[in-house]
Protein backbone atom coordinates (compact mmCIF):
# COMPACT_ATOMS: atom_id res chain seq x y z
CA UNK A 1 0.00 0.00 0.00
CA UNK A 2 1.04 3.11 -0.97
CA UNK A 3 2.53 5.55 1.65
CA UNK A 4 1.10 8.91 3.01
CA UNK A 5 3.25 11.79 4.65
CA UNK A 6 1.75 13.52 7.20
CA UNK A 7 3.66 16.54 8.73
CA UNK A 8 3.19 16.91 12.46
CA UNK A 9 2.54 20.20 14.08
CA UNK A 10 3.56 19.62 17.88
CA UNK A 11 5.03 21.63 20.67
CA UNK A 12 7.72 20.22 22.30
CA UNK A 13 6.76 16.56 22.11
CA UNK A 14 2.52 17.31 22.25
CA UNK A 15 0.59 17.00 18.86
CA UNK A 16 -1.83 18.91 18.22
CA UNK A 17 -5.15 17.81 16.95
CA UNK A 18 -5.43 18.72 13.95
CA UNK A 19 -2.40 16.52 12.92
CA UNK A 20 -4.48 13.72 14.61
CA UNK A 21 -7.37 14.39 12.17
CA UNK A 22 -4.92 14.49 8.47
CA UNK A 23 -4.07 10.55 10.29
CA UNK A 24 -7.84 9.92 9.51
CA UNK A 25 -7.58 11.56 6.15
CA UNK A 26 -4.30 9.68 5.52
CA UNK A 27 -5.23 6.28 5.93
CA UNK A 28 -8.48 6.81 3.63
CA UNK A 29 -5.41 7.07 0.73
CA UNK A 30 -2.74 4.91 2.16
CA UNK A 31 -0.21 4.27 5.01
CA UNK A 32 0.32 7.06 7.23
CA UNK A 33 4.56 8.05 7.62
CA UNK A 34 4.29 10.88 10.11
CA UNK A 35 7.24 13.80 9.99
CA UNK A 36 7.62 14.96 13.54
CA UNK A 37 10.55 18.17 13.53
CA UNK A 38 12.03 20.27 16.44
CA UNK A 39 12.35 19.78 20.18
CA UNK A 40 10.44 16.83 21.15
CA UNK A 41 9.82 14.95 18.01
CA UNK A 42 10.83 11.61 19.41
CA UNK A 43 7.87 12.46 22.16
CA UNK A 44 4.92 12.21 19.52
CA UNK A 45 4.96 9.17 18.38
CA UNK A 46 2.80 7.13 20.68
CA UNK A 47 0.09 9.37 20.49
CA UNK A 48 0.85 9.09 16.42
CA UNK A 49 0.93 5.61 16.71
CA UNK A 50 -2.40 5.03 18.52
CA UNK A 51 -3.82 6.91 15.50
CA UNK A 52 -2.52 4.59 12.46
CA UNK A 53 1.19 6.17 11.92
CA UNK A 54 3.02 3.12 10.79
CA UNK A 55 5.93 5.13 11.24
CA UNK A 56 7.17 7.99 12.68
CA UNK A 57 10.24 9.60 10.77
CA UNK A 58 12.11 12.41 13.63
CA UNK A 59 14.63 14.63 13.36
CA UNK A 60 15.60 17.05 16.28
CA UNK A 61 17.82 20.39 15.40
CA UNK A 62 18.01 23.64 16.96
CA UNK A 63 17.40 25.35 13.37
CA UNK A 64 13.72 24.40 13.56
CA UNK A 65 13.09 27.02 16.36
CA UNK A 66 15.71 29.37 15.44
CA UNK A 67 15.23 29.78 11.80
CA UNK A 68 11.63 30.34 9.91
CA UNK A 69 10.25 27.91 7.76
CA UNK A 70 13.15 26.98 5.16
CA UNK A 71 14.75 24.04 7.57
CA UNK A 72 11.22 22.30 7.89
CA UNK A 73 10.98 22.53 3.94
CA UNK A 74 14.49 20.79 3.52
CA UNK A 75 13.48 18.27 6.06
CA UNK A 76 10.15 17.61 4.34
CA UNK A 77 11.90 17.21 1.11
CA UNK A 78 14.29 14.49 2.48
CA UNK A 79 11.38 12.80 3.76
CA UNK A 80 9.84 12.70 0.22
CA UNK A 81 12.93 12.27 -1.43
CA UNK A 82 13.23 8.77 1.36
CA UNK A 83 9.29 7.65 1.14
CA UNK A 84 8.25 8.67 -2.57
CA UNK A 85 4.54 8.94 -0.80
CA UNK A 86 1.40 8.77 -2.70
CA UNK A 87 0.66 12.41 -1.55
CA UNK A 88 1.77 14.78 1.61
CA UNK A 89 -0.97 15.86 3.86
CA UNK A 90 -0.19 18.75 6.03
CA UNK A 91 -2.44 20.92 8.87
CA UNK A 92 -3.29 24.44 7.75
CA UNK A 93 -1.66 26.93 10.25
CA UNK A 94 0.23 29.73 8.87
CA UNK A 95 3.62 28.38 8.79
CA UNK A 96 2.95 24.57 7.93
CA UNK A 97 1.12 25.81 4.72
CA UNK A 98 4.78 27.90 4.15
CA UNK A 99 6.58 24.96 4.23
CA UNK A 100 4.29 23.19 2.39
CA UNK A 101 4.16 25.76 -0.36
CA UNK A 102 8.09 26.36 -0.58
CA UNK A 103 8.04 21.91 -0.42
CA UNK A 104 5.44 21.65 -3.35
CA UNK A 105 7.47 23.83 -5.60
CA UNK A 106 10.84 22.29 -4.81
CA UNK A 107 9.71 18.68 -5.40
CA UNK A 108 7.84 19.84 -8.44
CA UNK A 109 4.34 19.08 -7.48
CA UNK A 110 1.13 20.53 -7.33
CA UNK A 111 -0.84 22.49 -3.69
CA UNK A 112 -3.75 22.40 -2.99
CA UNK A 113 -4.61 24.93 0.89
CA UNK A 114 -7.13 24.81 3.37
CA UNK A 115 -8.74 21.75 2.35
CA UNK A 116 -12.01 20.59 4.16
CA UNK A 117 -12.04 17.34 3.09
CA UNK A 118 -10.12 14.44 1.26
CA UNK A 119 -11.00 11.71 -0.81
CA UNK A 120 -9.06 9.03 -2.35
CA UNK A 121 -10.09 9.34 -5.93
CA UNK A 122 -9.38 7.27 -9.07
CA UNK A 123 -6.64 9.90 -10.49
CA UNK A 124 -5.38 10.29 -7.03
CA UNK A 125 -6.70 12.29 -4.08
CA UNK A 126 -9.42 14.49 -4.39
CA UNK A 127 -10.10 17.58 -2.15
CA UNK A 128 -12.62 19.64 -0.87
CA UNK A 129 -12.33 23.73 -0.37
CA UNK A 130 -15.15 25.91 0.99
CA UNK A 131 -14.59 29.12 -1.29
CA UNK A 132 -15.87 32.67 -1.46
CA UNK A 133 -16.68 33.15 1.89
CA UNK A 134 -18.10 29.33 1.83
CA UNK A 135 -20.56 30.07 -0.68
CA UNK A 136 -19.00 27.78 -3.17
CA UNK A 137 -17.54 23.99 -2.83
CA UNK A 138 -14.87 23.16 -4.91
CA UNK A 139 -13.78 19.55 -5.70
CA UNK A 140 -9.91 19.74 -7.02
CA UNK A 141 -7.08 17.59 -7.25
CA UNK A 142 -3.35 17.68 -8.26
CA UNK A 143 -2.22 17.09 -11.74
CA UNK A 144 1.26 17.27 -11.39
CA UNK A 145 3.84 15.83 -9.10
CA UNK A 146 2.93 14.14 -5.66
CA UNK A 147 -0.30 15.81 -4.40
CA UNK A 148 0.80 18.68 -1.75
CA UNK A 149 -2.66 18.81 0.36
CA UNK A 150 -2.99 21.07 3.47
CA UNK A 151 -6.28 20.47 5.42
CA UNK A 152 -7.99 22.60 7.82
CA UNK A 153 -8.74 21.75 11.50
CA UNK A 154 -12.07 20.54 12.16
CA UNK A 155 -12.61 18.70 8.63
CA UNK A 156 -12.19 15.07 9.86
CA UNK A 157 -12.71 13.21 13.31
CA UNK A 158 -10.02 12.06 15.33
CA UNK A 159 -10.20 8.18 15.32
CA UNK A 160 -7.90 5.32 17.27
CA UNK A 161 -6.54 2.93 14.87
CA UNK A 162 -3.52 1.39 16.47
CA UNK A 163 -0.40 1.08 14.15
CA UNK A 164 3.28 0.58 14.90
CA UNK A 165 4.50 3.99 14.73
CA UNK A 166 8.17 2.83 14.30
CA UNK A 167 10.56 5.42 15.07
CA UNK A 168 13.02 6.07 12.56
CA UNK A 169 15.66 9.04 12.73
CA UNK A 170 15.36 11.09 9.67
CA UNK A 171 18.22 11.90 7.85
CA UNK A 172 18.64 15.80 7.02
CA UNK A 173 20.97 18.10 5.24
CA UNK A 174 20.05 21.85 5.68
CA UNK A 175 20.37 23.83 2.44
CA UNK A 176 22.56 27.53 2.31
CA UNK A 177 19.15 28.66 2.70
CA UNK A 178 17.92 27.45 5.98
CA UNK A 179 19.68 30.42 8.19
CA UNK A 180 18.12 33.39 5.98
CA UNK A 181 15.43 34.34 8.21
CA UNK A 182 16.76 34.12 11.96
CA UNK A 183 14.33 33.85 14.96
CA UNK A 184 15.67 36.69 17.46
CA UNK A 185 13.02 36.42 19.65
CA UNK A 186 10.15 34.56 21.29
CA UNK A 187 7.29 36.06 23.88
CA UNK A 188 5.21 32.99 24.26
CA UNK A 189 1.11 33.83 24.45
CA UNK A 190 -0.27 33.67 28.00
CA UNK A 191 -2.74 30.95 27.93
CA UNK A 192 -6.25 31.45 29.01
CA UNK A 193 -6.78 28.06 29.50
CA UNK A 194 -9.49 27.89 26.95
CA UNK A 195 -9.44 25.67 23.72
CA UNK A 196 -7.33 26.53 20.18
CA UNK A 197 -9.82 29.01 18.28
CA UNK A 198 -9.50 26.82 15.40
CA UNK A 199 -9.72 23.65 17.14
CA UNK A 200 -12.46 24.28 19.63
CA UNK A 201 -15.66 21.83 19.04
CA UNK A 202 -17.81 25.21 20.46
CA UNK A 203 -16.81 28.85 19.82
CA UNK A 204 -18.49 31.70 21.27
CA UNK A 205 -18.14 35.22 19.68
CA UNK A 206 -18.50 38.82 20.53
CA UNK A 207 -18.58 41.73 18.17
CA UNK A 208 -20.01 45.17 17.81
CA UNK A 209 -23.07 44.50 20.29
CA UNK A 210 -20.67 43.50 23.30
CA UNK A 211 -19.72 47.13 23.07
CA UNK A 212 -17.15 47.59 25.32
CA UNK A 213 -13.38 45.52 26.09
CA UNK A 214 -15.06 45.12 29.91
CA UNK A 215 -17.84 43.87 28.21
CA UNK A 216 -16.48 40.66 27.21
CA UNK A 217 -16.18 38.74 30.65
CA UNK A 218 -19.92 38.14 30.09
CA UNK A 219 -19.09 36.73 26.42
CA UNK A 220 -16.25 34.69 27.93
CA UNK A 221 -18.34 33.43 31.28
CA UNK A 222 -20.42 32.03 28.82
CA UNK A 223 -18.07 30.32 26.72
CA UNK A 224 -16.40 28.89 30.11
CA UNK A 225 -19.96 27.28 30.92
CA UNK A 226 -19.40 24.79 27.21
CA UNK A 227 -16.05 24.55 27.83
CA UNK A 228 -15.87 26.87 24.68
CA UNK A 229 -13.31 29.51 22.92
CA UNK A 230 -13.54 32.87 22.33
CA UNK A 231 -13.95 34.25 19.23
CA UNK A 232 -14.13 37.95 18.33
CA UNK A 233 -15.74 39.83 14.97
CA UNK A 234 -13.31 42.26 13.28
CA UNK A 235 -15.60 45.29 14.48
CA UNK A 236 -15.15 43.99 18.09
CA UNK A 237 -11.39 43.69 17.57
CA UNK A 238 -10.68 46.95 15.27
CA UNK A 239 -11.89 48.78 18.10
CA UNK A 240 -9.73 47.37 20.77
CA UNK A 241 -12.09 45.11 22.93
CA UNK A 242 -10.39 41.77 22.07
CA UNK A 243 -6.71 40.46 20.78
CA UNK A 244 -6.63 39.90 16.82
CA UNK A 245 -5.59 36.48 17.72
CA UNK A 246 -9.22 35.88 18.35
CA UNK A 247 -10.66 37.50 15.10
CA UNK A 248 -13.36 35.12 13.38
CA UNK A 249 -13.04 36.33 9.80
CA UNK A 250 -11.61 36.76 6.66
CA UNK A 251 -8.77 38.39 8.08
CA UNK A 252 -8.46 36.47 10.99
CA UNK A 253 -8.80 32.67 12.28
CA UNK A 254 -11.05 30.61 10.38
CA UNK A 255 -13.47 27.79 12.14
CA UNK A 256 -15.85 25.47 11.65
CA UNK A 257 -16.62 24.46 14.96
CA UNK A 258 -19.81 22.08 16.22
CA UNK A 259 -21.38 24.69 17.89
CA UNK A 260 -21.18 28.77 16.73
CA UNK A 261 -22.68 31.19 19.11
CA UNK A 262 -23.07 34.84 17.73
CA UNK A 263 -23.52 37.74 20.09
CA UNK A 264 -23.85 40.89 19.04
CA UNK A 265 -22.13 39.69 15.34
CA UNK A 266 -24.50 41.32 12.59
CA UNK A 267 -23.43 39.13 9.92
CA UNK A 268 -20.80 40.88 7.60
CA UNK A 269 -19.34 38.85 4.54
CA UNK A 270 -16.12 39.32 6.43
CA UNK A 271 -17.29 37.50 9.07
CA UNK A 272 -19.26 35.10 7.45
CA UNK A 273 -16.21 33.87 5.63
CA UNK A 274 -14.66 32.34 8.64
CA UNK A 275 -17.70 30.79 10.65
CA UNK A 276 -20.13 29.62 8.06
CA UNK A 277 -19.03 26.05 7.86
CA UNK A 278 -19.97 25.54 11.57
CA UNK A 279 -22.71 22.74 11.79
CA UNK A 280 -25.00 24.60 14.75
CA UNK A 281 -25.02 27.98 14.15
CA UNK A 282 -26.94 30.12 17.02
CA UNK A 283 -27.50 33.97 17.12
CA UNK A 284 -28.13 36.73 19.82
CA UNK A 285 -28.48 39.55 18.19
CA UNK A 286 -31.15 43.25 19.00
CA UNK A 287 -31.51 43.84 15.19
CA UNK A 288 -34.15 41.11 13.82
CA UNK A 289 -32.82 42.08 10.42
CA UNK A 290 -29.23 41.34 11.12
CA UNK A 291 -27.85 39.11 8.11
CA UNK A 292 -26.64 36.52 11.15
CA UNK A 293 -29.98 35.22 11.34
CA UNK A 294 -30.00 33.94 7.71
CA UNK A 295 -27.47 31.13 8.78
CA UNK A 296 -28.94 30.60 12.09
CA UNK A 297 -30.33 27.44 13.29
CA UNK A 298 -31.54 28.91 16.61
CA UNK A 299 -31.62 32.76 17.04
CA UNK A 300 -32.76 34.86 19.99
CA UNK A 301 -33.69 38.43 18.90
CA UNK A 302 -33.03 40.41 21.77
CA UNK A 303 -30.39 42.73 24.01
CA UNK A 304 -27.64 40.18 24.81
CA UNK A 305 -27.05 41.54 27.96
CA UNK A 306 -30.35 39.76 29.19
CA UNK A 307 -30.07 36.51 27.30
CA UNK A 308 -26.67 35.99 27.15
CA UNK A 309 -25.74 36.08 31.40
CA UNK A 310 -29.42 33.78 31.59
CA UNK A 311 -28.39 31.04 29.12
CA UNK A 312 -24.96 31.13 31.08
CA UNK A 313 -26.89 30.44 34.52
CA UNK A 314 -29.08 28.02 32.82
CA UNK A 315 -26.30 26.34 31.21
CA UNK A 316 -24.51 26.00 35.11
CA UNK A 317 -27.88 24.75 36.39
CA UNK A 318 -28.09 22.11 34.01
CA UNK A 319 -24.73 20.91 34.27
CA UNK A 320 -25.19 20.73 37.54
CA UNK B 1 22.38 53.87 -0.80
CA UNK B 2 19.26 53.13 -3.00
CA UNK B 3 16.67 50.99 -1.97
CA UNK B 4 14.08 49.21 -4.74
CA UNK B 5 10.82 47.97 -3.08
CA UNK B 6 8.31 46.11 -5.70
CA UNK B 7 4.36 45.24 -3.87
CA UNK B 8 2.79 42.92 -5.20
CA UNK B 9 -0.87 43.72 -5.52
CA UNK B 10 -4.04 41.94 -6.82
CA UNK B 11 -6.90 42.78 -8.72
CA UNK B 12 -9.59 40.56 -7.10
CA UNK B 13 -13.74 40.64 -7.82
CA UNK B 14 -15.58 42.83 -4.57
CA UNK B 15 -15.87 40.44 -1.60
CA UNK B 16 -19.32 41.83 -0.90
CA UNK B 17 -20.68 40.81 -4.79
CA UNK B 18 -21.84 38.17 -5.91
CA UNK B 19 -19.03 36.38 -6.55
CA UNK B 20 -18.74 33.00 -8.69
CA UNK B 21 -17.03 30.69 -11.21
CA UNK B 22 -17.37 30.86 -15.00
CA UNK B 23 -17.56 28.04 -17.38
CA UNK B 24 -13.86 26.74 -17.43
CA UNK B 25 -14.32 26.96 -13.36
CA UNK B 26 -12.13 30.16 -12.87
CA UNK B 27 -12.86 33.23 -10.95
CA UNK B 28 -15.41 35.24 -12.67
CA UNK B 29 -14.40 37.93 -13.06
CA UNK B 30 -16.68 39.78 -15.64
CA UNK B 31 -19.83 39.76 -13.48
CA UNK B 32 -18.43 41.50 -10.60
CA UNK B 33 -16.67 44.57 -9.87
CA UNK B 34 -12.85 44.09 -9.40
CA UNK B 35 -10.42 46.59 -7.39
CA UNK B 36 -7.12 46.38 -5.47
CA UNK B 37 -7.64 43.71 -2.88
CA UNK B 38 -7.52 45.00 0.36
CA UNK B 39 -5.18 43.24 2.07
CA UNK B 40 -2.34 44.47 -0.64
CA UNK B 41 -3.14 48.16 0.68
CA UNK B 42 -1.56 47.18 3.61
CA UNK B 43 1.19 46.62 1.88
CA UNK B 44 1.74 49.47 -0.63
CA UNK B 45 1.55 51.43 2.90
CA UNK B 46 4.31 49.95 4.42
CA UNK B 47 6.31 50.65 1.23
CA UNK B 48 5.38 54.25 1.26
CA UNK B 49 6.30 54.10 5.29
CA UNK B 50 9.07 52.68 4.39
CA UNK B 51 9.89 54.95 1.91
CA UNK B 52 9.17 57.94 3.78
CA UNK B 53 11.31 57.47 7.39
CA UNK B 54 14.35 56.29 5.29
CA UNK B 55 17.32 58.84 4.48
CA UNK B 56 17.62 56.50 1.50
CA UNK B 57 16.56 57.14 -2.40
CA UNK B 58 13.44 54.57 -2.25
CA UNK B 59 11.55 54.10 -5.16
CA UNK B 60 8.25 51.88 -4.90
CA UNK B 61 7.34 49.82 -8.04
CA UNK B 62 4.00 47.98 -8.12
CA UNK B 63 3.58 45.16 -10.00
CA UNK B 64 0.12 42.98 -10.91
CA UNK B 65 -0.76 40.06 -13.05
CA UNK B 66 -3.98 40.36 -14.54
CA UNK B 67 -6.24 41.50 -17.33
CA UNK B 68 -6.74 44.85 -18.47
CA UNK B 69 -9.14 45.77 -15.74
CA UNK B 70 -6.18 44.92 -13.45
CA UNK B 71 -4.90 48.62 -14.32
CA UNK B 72 -7.10 50.11 -11.98
CA UNK B 73 -5.63 48.50 -9.03
CA UNK B 74 -1.87 49.96 -10.30
CA UNK B 75 -3.88 53.30 -10.47
CA UNK B 76 -4.70 53.17 -6.65
CA UNK B 77 -1.38 51.78 -5.49
CA UNK B 78 0.34 54.46 -7.78
CA UNK B 79 -2.32 57.44 -6.40
CA UNK B 80 -1.56 56.23 -2.47
CA UNK B 81 1.69 57.37 -3.60
CA UNK B 82 3.78 54.55 -5.30
CA UNK B 83 6.07 55.38 -7.97
CA UNK B 84 5.40 53.59 -10.98
CA UNK B 85 4.30 50.57 -12.08
CA UNK B 86 4.45 47.24 -13.92
CA UNK B 87 1.73 45.32 -15.58
CA UNK B 88 1.89 41.41 -16.67
CA UNK B 89 -0.75 41.13 -19.09
CA UNK B 90 -1.35 38.20 -21.55
CA UNK B 91 -4.15 35.92 -22.37
CA UNK B 92 -1.95 33.00 -21.85
CA UNK B 93 -2.21 33.65 -18.11
CA UNK B 94 -5.89 32.68 -17.85
CA UNK B 95 -6.21 30.17 -15.11
CA UNK B 96 -2.96 30.44 -14.01
CA UNK B 97 -2.22 28.73 -10.13
CA UNK B 98 -0.64 29.98 -7.62
CA UNK B 99 2.55 28.15 -8.37
CA UNK B 100 2.52 29.54 -12.54
CA UNK B 101 1.61 33.45 -10.30
CA UNK B 102 5.04 32.83 -8.29
CA UNK B 103 7.11 31.92 -11.60
CA UNK B 104 5.65 34.91 -13.49
CA UNK B 105 6.09 37.07 -10.66
CA UNK B 106 9.58 35.76 -9.94
CA UNK B 107 10.57 36.69 -13.45
CA UNK B 108 8.96 40.26 -13.67
CA UNK B 109 10.31 41.39 -9.99
CA UNK B 110 13.85 40.40 -11.06
CA UNK B 111 13.27 41.90 -14.48
CA UNK B 112 12.27 45.29 -12.63
CA UNK B 113 15.10 45.25 -10.12
CA UNK B 114 14.47 44.37 -6.22
CA UNK B 115 15.97 44.94 -2.76
CA UNK B 116 12.85 44.22 -1.33
CA UNK B 117 9.85 42.66 -2.30
CA UNK B 118 6.64 43.34 -0.18
CA UNK B 119 3.02 41.59 -0.33
CA UNK B 120 -0.20 41.35 1.00
CA UNK B 121 -1.04 38.49 3.41
CA UNK B 122 -3.33 36.63 1.22
CA UNK B 123 -5.60 37.81 -1.60
CA UNK B 124 -9.61 37.89 -0.69
CA UNK B 125 -10.37 36.03 -3.67
CA UNK B 126 -8.27 32.69 -3.72
CA UNK B 127 -7.40 33.08 0.17
CA UNK B 128 -4.33 30.47 -0.18
CA UNK B 129 -1.68 33.34 1.77
CA UNK B 130 1.58 31.17 -0.18
CA UNK B 131 2.37 33.17 -2.80
CA UNK B 132 5.37 35.47 -0.93
CA UNK B 133 6.97 32.10 0.40
CA UNK B 134 6.52 30.69 -3.23
CA UNK B 135 7.82 33.78 -4.54
CA UNK B 136 11.00 33.48 -1.66
CA UNK B 137 11.57 30.25 -2.85
CA UNK B 138 11.98 31.30 -6.70
CA UNK B 139 14.31 34.26 -5.74
CA UNK B 140 16.31 32.33 -3.39
CA UNK B 141 16.38 35.17 -0.76
CA UNK B 142 15.05 34.85 2.40
CA UNK B 143 11.14 35.12 3.01
CA UNK B 144 9.86 37.29 6.38
CA UNK B 145 6.33 36.74 5.91
CA UNK B 146 3.18 37.49 8.14
CA UNK B 147 4.29 40.67 9.77
CA UNK B 148 2.45 43.00 11.91
CA UNK B 149 5.48 45.20 12.08
CA UNK B 150 8.07 45.92 9.68
CA UNK B 151 11.02 47.93 9.59
CA UNK B 152 14.11 48.45 7.34
CA UNK B 153 17.55 49.69 8.22
CA UNK B 154 20.86 49.47 6.64
CA UNK B 155 20.60 46.61 4.33
CA UNK B 156 18.53 44.55 6.89
CA UNK B 157 14.80 43.68 7.55
CA UNK B 158 13.40 43.78 11.02
CA UNK B 159 9.66 42.41 11.81
CA UNK B 160 7.16 41.24 14.31
CA UNK B 161 5.24 37.82 13.54
CA UNK B 162 2.00 36.73 15.91
CA UNK B 163 1.74 33.38 15.87
CA UNK B 164 -1.14 31.40 17.50
CA UNK B 165 1.12 30.15 20.49
CA UNK B 166 3.58 32.73 20.18
CA UNK B 167 4.71 36.45 19.22
CA UNK B 168 8.29 36.37 17.28
CA UNK B 169 10.65 38.97 15.92
CA UNK B 170 12.50 37.95 13.09
CA UNK B 171 15.55 39.04 11.14
CA UNK B 172 16.79 38.67 7.38
CA UNK B 173 19.38 40.78 5.13
CA UNK B 174 18.30 42.20 2.23
CA UNK B 175 17.40 41.34 -1.03
CA UNK B 176 14.53 39.97 1.47
CA UNK B 177 10.48 39.24 0.46
CA UNK B 178 8.06 40.73 3.33
CA UNK B 179 4.59 39.64 3.54
CA UNK B 180 2.35 42.35 6.23
CA UNK B 181 -1.28 41.50 7.97
CA UNK B 182 -3.68 44.01 8.08
CA UNK B 183 -2.66 44.33 11.92
CA UNK B 184 0.45 46.15 9.77
CA UNK B 185 -1.18 49.59 9.82
CA UNK B 186 -4.11 51.73 7.94
CA UNK B 187 -3.85 52.05 4.81
CA UNK B 188 -4.23 55.58 3.42
CA UNK B 189 -6.66 56.79 1.55
CA UNK B 190 -5.60 58.38 -2.20
CA UNK B 191 -5.39 62.42 -1.74
CA UNK B 192 -7.19 64.80 -4.33
CA UNK B 193 -3.43 65.43 -5.24
CA UNK B 194 -2.28 62.10 -5.54
CA UNK B 195 -5.23 60.90 -7.72
CA UNK B 196 -3.91 63.37 -9.73
CA UNK B 197 -0.24 62.91 -10.23
CA UNK B 198 -0.78 58.91 -10.41
CA UNK B 199 -2.15 60.19 -13.81
CA UNK B 200 1.23 60.70 -15.02
CA UNK B 201 3.20 58.08 -13.02
CA UNK B 202 4.68 55.61 -15.50
CA UNK B 203 2.63 51.97 -15.86
CA UNK B 204 4.81 49.44 -18.31
CA UNK B 205 3.08 46.59 -19.50
CA UNK B 206 5.18 43.43 -20.11
CA UNK B 207 4.03 39.77 -21.51
CA UNK B 208 5.14 36.42 -21.65
CA UNK B 209 7.82 36.87 -23.76
CA UNK B 210 9.23 39.50 -22.07
CA UNK B 211 9.47 37.52 -18.88
CA UNK B 212 10.99 34.79 -20.99
CA UNK B 213 8.18 32.49 -19.83
CA UNK B 214 6.67 29.51 -21.70
CA UNK B 215 2.68 29.92 -22.45
CA UNK B 216 2.66 26.06 -21.68
CA UNK B 217 4.34 26.77 -18.06
CA UNK B 218 1.60 29.04 -17.11
CA UNK B 219 -2.22 29.31 -17.66
CA UNK B 220 -5.30 26.65 -17.24
CA UNK B 221 -3.59 24.05 -19.28
CA UNK B 222 0.44 24.55 -17.21
CA UNK B 223 -1.62 24.57 -13.63
CA UNK B 224 -0.54 21.72 -11.58
CA UNK B 225 -3.86 21.78 -9.90
CA UNK B 226 -7.04 21.08 -11.79
CA UNK B 227 -10.61 22.26 -10.06
CA UNK B 228 -12.81 19.53 -11.37
CA UNK B 229 -16.22 21.32 -9.34
CA UNK B 230 -17.23 24.22 -8.18
CA UNK B 231 -20.98 24.10 -6.44
CA UNK B 232 -23.36 26.45 -5.18
CA UNK B 233 -23.27 25.85 -1.34
CA UNK B 234 -27.40 25.12 -0.41
CA UNK B 235 -28.46 27.67 1.60
CA UNK B 236 -28.63 26.85 4.92
CA UNK B 237 -32.65 25.95 5.73
CA UNK B 238 -34.18 28.47 8.06
CA UNK B 239 -33.34 28.11 11.45
CA UNK B 240 -36.01 28.73 14.59
CA UNK B 241 -36.19 32.54 15.75
CA UNK B 242 -37.80 33.95 18.83
CA UNK B 243 -38.00 37.28 20.35
CA UNK B 244 -36.53 37.34 23.72
CA UNK B 245 -39.88 38.01 26.12
CA UNK B 246 -37.80 37.44 29.20
CA UNK B 247 -37.12 33.81 28.40
CA UNK B 248 -34.90 34.35 25.61
CA UNK B 249 -31.70 32.91 27.56
CA UNK B 250 -33.80 29.48 29.26
CA UNK B 251 -35.16 28.60 25.58
CA UNK B 252 -31.74 28.96 24.32
CA UNK B 253 -30.44 26.39 26.53
CA UNK B 254 -33.29 24.28 26.12
CA UNK B 255 -32.54 24.01 21.88
CA UNK B 256 -28.76 23.29 23.05
CA UNK B 257 -29.57 21.11 25.52
CA UNK B 258 -31.79 19.35 22.45
CA UNK B 259 -28.91 18.96 20.74
CA UNK B 260 -26.69 17.29 23.41
CA UNK B 261 -24.31 20.53 23.84
CA UNK B 262 -25.22 20.69 27.32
Amino acid sequence: MAEVLVYVDHVDGAVRKPTLELLTLARRIGEPVAVALGNGAGDTAAVLAEHGAVKVLTHEASEYADYLVVPKVDALQAAVEQVSPAAVLVPSSAEAKEVAARLALRIGSGIITDAVDVEAGAEGPVATQSVFAASFTTKSRVVKGTPVITVKPNSASVEAAPAAGTVEALSVTFSDKATGTKVTGRTARESTGRPELTEAAIVVSGGRGVNGAENFAIIEALADSLGAAVGASRAAVDAGWYPHTNQVGQTGKSVSPQLYIANGISGAIQHRAGMQTSKTIVAINKDAEAPIFDLVDYGVVGDLFDVVPQLTDEIKTRKG
Amino acid sequence: MSLRIVVTVKYVPDATGDRHFADDLTVDRDDVDGLLSELDEYAVEQALQISENSDDDVEVTVLTIGPEDAKDALRKALSMGADKAVHVEDDDLHGTDAIGTSLVLAKAIEKAGYDLVISGMASTDGTMGIVPALVAERLGVPQITLLSEVSVEGGTVTGRRDNDAASETLEASLPAVVSVTDQSGEARYPSFKGIMAAKKKPVESWDLSDLEIEADEVGLEGAWTKVDAANERPARTAGTIVKDEGEGGKQLAEFLAGQKFI
